[in-house]
């Protein structure tokens, strides 16, 4: 295992604390004064600010350096947050993106122009006059404060007198060190910090400014403030957490409330108790993220091989014991077996991240598509706790962004054209998300004008996609928009109207052996469904012998199986047609189509499958069962072989090919149709 | 061309003056491997046929978890099939097809030693005078009285050929 790349961890670092930014950001959209967000926001950008400079991104550092210092303003309430404050700050984020990924690139004229922008945000929020200046006066309160860091505070980078200088200049203070805690010269670790510091300083501000001198280092610290003079009316100290295992249990948790502390030597040991009290400060959020441990996704694949191994181990030995009669072997035999299957049950849940990941991005590109058309726009999410394979979300965000640009683009109306048909202003954009049956459904919903039929119909006809009076369900009609090169929007715009997108979703969803159901109603908005396997690692699938080989059809593709007798055999030699309930199905022998070069069985069956409403029958010689598999990719060097789309290892070790249904109804289907122009 | 050859040669050779091996016969010739690029010598295994894929690579197996590609390099070479024997093994090397690092499972009818060849015995491919595609081959080795042959697996694989 190699050491990470400390500039990878940095990277995937700022990523999370932009994104933490920009959540914070959108947050503060809806209520500009909510002071935990505008906390959120400082906090990511002065993180990103000083890990970005000790990992040399200077200009990361120096650009966001300024965004951090109008944040400051906000977050001490000099002056308040506007949106056209959160506009430039979010433009600002997105071009911090850009300093992280590409740090050599020339990005001077966009920061510069950012600044200015930032900058004059900035000069109109203090024109708008300061922000009520805080009530409270200029009363000055004498506050005692004591604080003592972790041993390793320096070597994580903290500096106490750093510390000091900023309570220092708050107002004027008296500080006293506290080296009762200074080992012998032997025990003594020159880098270990064993200093306690008390401080009293007299100032105007309010508690919390003293509390952010502290901001950085809060979680790991023991920190007691409490005000003297102000007595009652002084803030509390923050609520003591339940002692650390690591405070001396025999003391007891003497600083419970702002008791003024007046012997200062017997204080000593209560400030050692408090040790745990502020990581109670650290919001919930950080506890969360204590509590979750980021793996690369390689190491997960492996992990998965390995326990593939497993199950397939496990089925050799269970082999093994059902012909021996020692009791003992099986029973070890049977508990192998059950927890190698919990084993796998788990693993499958490893993969899976609430849909939550995905949802979040569309809020800023709902914000800023509002911004570019003059429309109202609500999103609303559901189900965002629904969890799915990571490779699947990694690979449903393209097609979703092109599904919401659209719905935006296509379906919502301007305000006024609402207005005029009796509609709220806002438009609504819903997603949404559930699992159903090992699928997940994603809905991207509107309330505008809905899809217009005899438009789809007319731009279908003119651009020779169908024939002119073909009967077509209203299905088919809809599903016309994911051909390639269709667009019905009269203007092109910067988002849709180019033709290009839907066919992309279309490929995309395929590929994830997904479906697409549209449905429509004019004038109250359309619904696009996306039906998507909860996981590309694991398929359901049917499998079925042909000559001497096994495959496995994947389940959700099959829609029946039905046996093939010998004189429909016959019958069928020259017309491989089967009639499935007075429709013709076509079907494809895969004795043939394999060159199996075997006998067929006397009872052949045939599997019908189908992709939406085109369907297939394949011919196998026996029907095994259906088998919970996991999807092995193939090789490069087997890219050209389209029948198959992966492989799977079955009970026994021996591999087991998967057909690819898409390739294997359009091969169906293309037969069908020379059938027909044979006549 | 054979300046092509030359250069293909040297790209064997680059890192020293010697190269470590791993040698096997197929069909009665015996082949070289680089030894870094092995992964493991297995036993045969049961193997899955991939109905419509080159016979070169015409069939899978499981390499513990994995589904590997299972190579027959004598048809690349235009040799006779050989039957299996109690010394058939299947070598495993590693090796990058199109940037992706790809484990690929050799037939061989028999595995020898891993050994040293030098620099100095390498000669390159006569032009003229040979059965097998010159270009298939990065050179040969003289040991003794016969030659082993060192494979240009590169070319063998890039995915284009349709052997």
């Amino acid at each position: 295992m190699s050491f990470p790349d400390p500039i990878q961890v940095f990277k995937t670092e700022a990523a999370e604390l932009l994104e933490q930014i920009e959540t914070g950001l959108l947050d503060l959209t809806y209520d500009l004064t909510n002071k935990d967000q505008i906390d959120a926001v400082f906090r990511g950008l002065h993180t990103l600010k000083g890990s970005g400079a000790m990992f040399g991104f200077d200009a990361l550092a120096a650009f966001t350096h300024h965004c951090e210092t109008a944040f400051d303003r906000v977050r001490k309430g000099e002056v308040t947050a506007t949106e056209e404050l959160i506009s430039v700050v979010l433009e600002a984020r997105d071009h911090m993106r850009a300093l992280v990924e590409n740090p050599n690139a020339e990005h001077d004229a966009v920061s510069t122009r950012l600044l200015a922008d930032l900058h004059r945000a900035v000069e109109a929020l203090d024109k708008a006059g300061a922000a009520p200046a805080k009530a409270s006066g200029p009363k000055e309160t004498l506050w005692r404060i004591r604080f003592g860091l972790p041993r390793n505070a320096m070597a994580n980078g903290t500096n106490p007198l750093g510390l000091l200088d900023e309570l220092r200049d708050l107002g004027p203070c008296k500080i006293r060190a506290d080296l009762s805690d200074i080992p012998a010269l032997d025990a003594l670790t020159p880098s270990d910090l064993y200093i306690s510091w008390h401080v009293e300083v007299t100032t105007a501000q309010p508690k919390s400014m003293i509390e952010d001198v502290f901001i950085f280092v809060m979680d790991e610290m023991q920190i007691e403030i409490t005000a003297i003079d102000a007595g009652k009316a002084a803030a509390p100290a923050p609520a003591p957490a339940p002692q650390k295992a690591a405070a001396p249990a025999a003391a007891a948790p003497v600083v419970e409330a702002p008791k003024p502390v007046v012997q200062e030597t017997a204080s000593v040991p209560a400030v050692r108790d408090t040790s745990a009290a502020a990581a109670s400060a650290a919001d919930p959020k950080q506890n969360r993220a204590a509590e979750s441990v980021r793996v690369p996704a390689e190491r997960l694949d492996e992990l998965m091989d390995r326990v593939g191994e497993l199950v397939i181990a496990q089925s050799r030995l269970r082999q093994l014991a059902g012909r021996n009669a020692d009791i003992q072997l099986r029973a070890v035999s049977e508990d192998i077996e059950r927890l190698s299957g919990e084993l796998r049950d788990t693993m499958m849940v490893l993969r899976m991240v609430p849909v939550a990941t995905l949802f979040g991005r569309f809020r800023r590109l709902v914000h800023d598509l509002a911004r570019e058309t003059g429309k109202v726009i609500e999103l609303i999410t559901e189900g965002e706790t629904t969890e799915v394979d990571k490779t699947v979300i990694e690979r449903l965000a393209d097609p979703l962004v092109h599904l919401v640009r659209n719905s935006v683009d296509h379906g919502l109306e301007t305000p006024e054209m609402r207005r005029a048909a009796g509609k709220q202003e806002a438009g609504k954009v819903i997603l949404s998300a559930r699992q159903a049956s090992g699928e997940v459904i994603i809905t991207i919903k509107d309330d505008g004008r809905g899809i217009d039929r005899d438009r789809v119909r007319a731009k279908a006809e003119s651009s020779g996609l169908i024939q002119p009076n073909a009967a077509l369900t209203d299905q088919e009609i809809f599903q016309l928009i994911f051909q390639p090169g269709f667009s019905t929007a009269q203007t092109v715009t910067n988002l849709s109207g180019r033709g290009v997108g839907m066919d992309v979703v279309k490929r995309t969803i395929d590929a994830l052996r997904g479906t697409i159901e549209v449905a429509s109603f004019p004038g109250e908005g359309s619904e696009i469904s996306l039906r998507i396997p909860l996981t590309l690692a694991i398929i359901e699938g049917l499998l079925v012998r042909v000559g001497g080989g096994r495959y496995v059809i994947p389940l959700s593709a099959v829609e029946e199986c039905l046996e093939l007798s010998l004189e429909e055999d016959l019958r069928s030699r020259g017309r491989s047609f089967i009639s499935l309930r007075d429709s013709l199905v076509p079907f494809i022998r895969l004795r043939d189509l394999f060159h199996t070069g075997t006998k067929p069985d006397p009872y052949q069956k045939v599997v019908v499958i189908s992709t939406g409403s085109e369907r297939v029958g394949l011919v196998v010689d026996q029907i095994i069962g259906d088998h919970q598999t996991v999807i092995k990719s193939m090789s490069k060097l087997h890219h050209d072989v389209a029948t198959f789309s992966g492989a799977t290892i079955l009970g026994d070790g021996s591999v087991a090919l998967i057909l690819d249904v898409v390739h294997l109804v359009a091969a169906g289907q293309q037969q069908e149709a020379q059938m027909r122009i044979a006549g | 061309m054979s300046q092509a050859l030359r250069k293909v040669s040297e790209t064997v050779w680059s890192e020293g003056e010697e190269l470590e091996v791993l040698t096997f016969d197929i069909a009665g010739e015996t082949f070289a491997l680089e030894a870094v690029r092995v992964r493991e010598i297995l036993d045969l295994l049961p193997e899955t046929v991939v109905p419509g894929a080159k016979a070169f690579v015409g069939s899978v197996l499981n390499f513990r978890g994995r589904v590997i590609p299972l190579a027959d390099i004598r048809l690349a070479f235009g040799m006779e099939a050989t039957k299996q024997t109690i010394d058939s093994r299947i070598i495993v090397i590693e090796f990058d097809i199109e940037g992706e690092a790809t484990l690929i499972g050799i037939r061989t009818d028999k595995v020898n030693e891993v050994t040293t060849l030098a620099k100095t015995s390498s000669e390159l491919p006569p032009s003229v005078g040979m059965k097998w595609r010159p270009d298939f081959i990065s050179c040969l080795v003289k040991r003794g009285s016969d030659f082993i042959i060192l494979p240009n697996l590169q070319a063998i694989f890039s995915t284009s050929h349709d052997s």
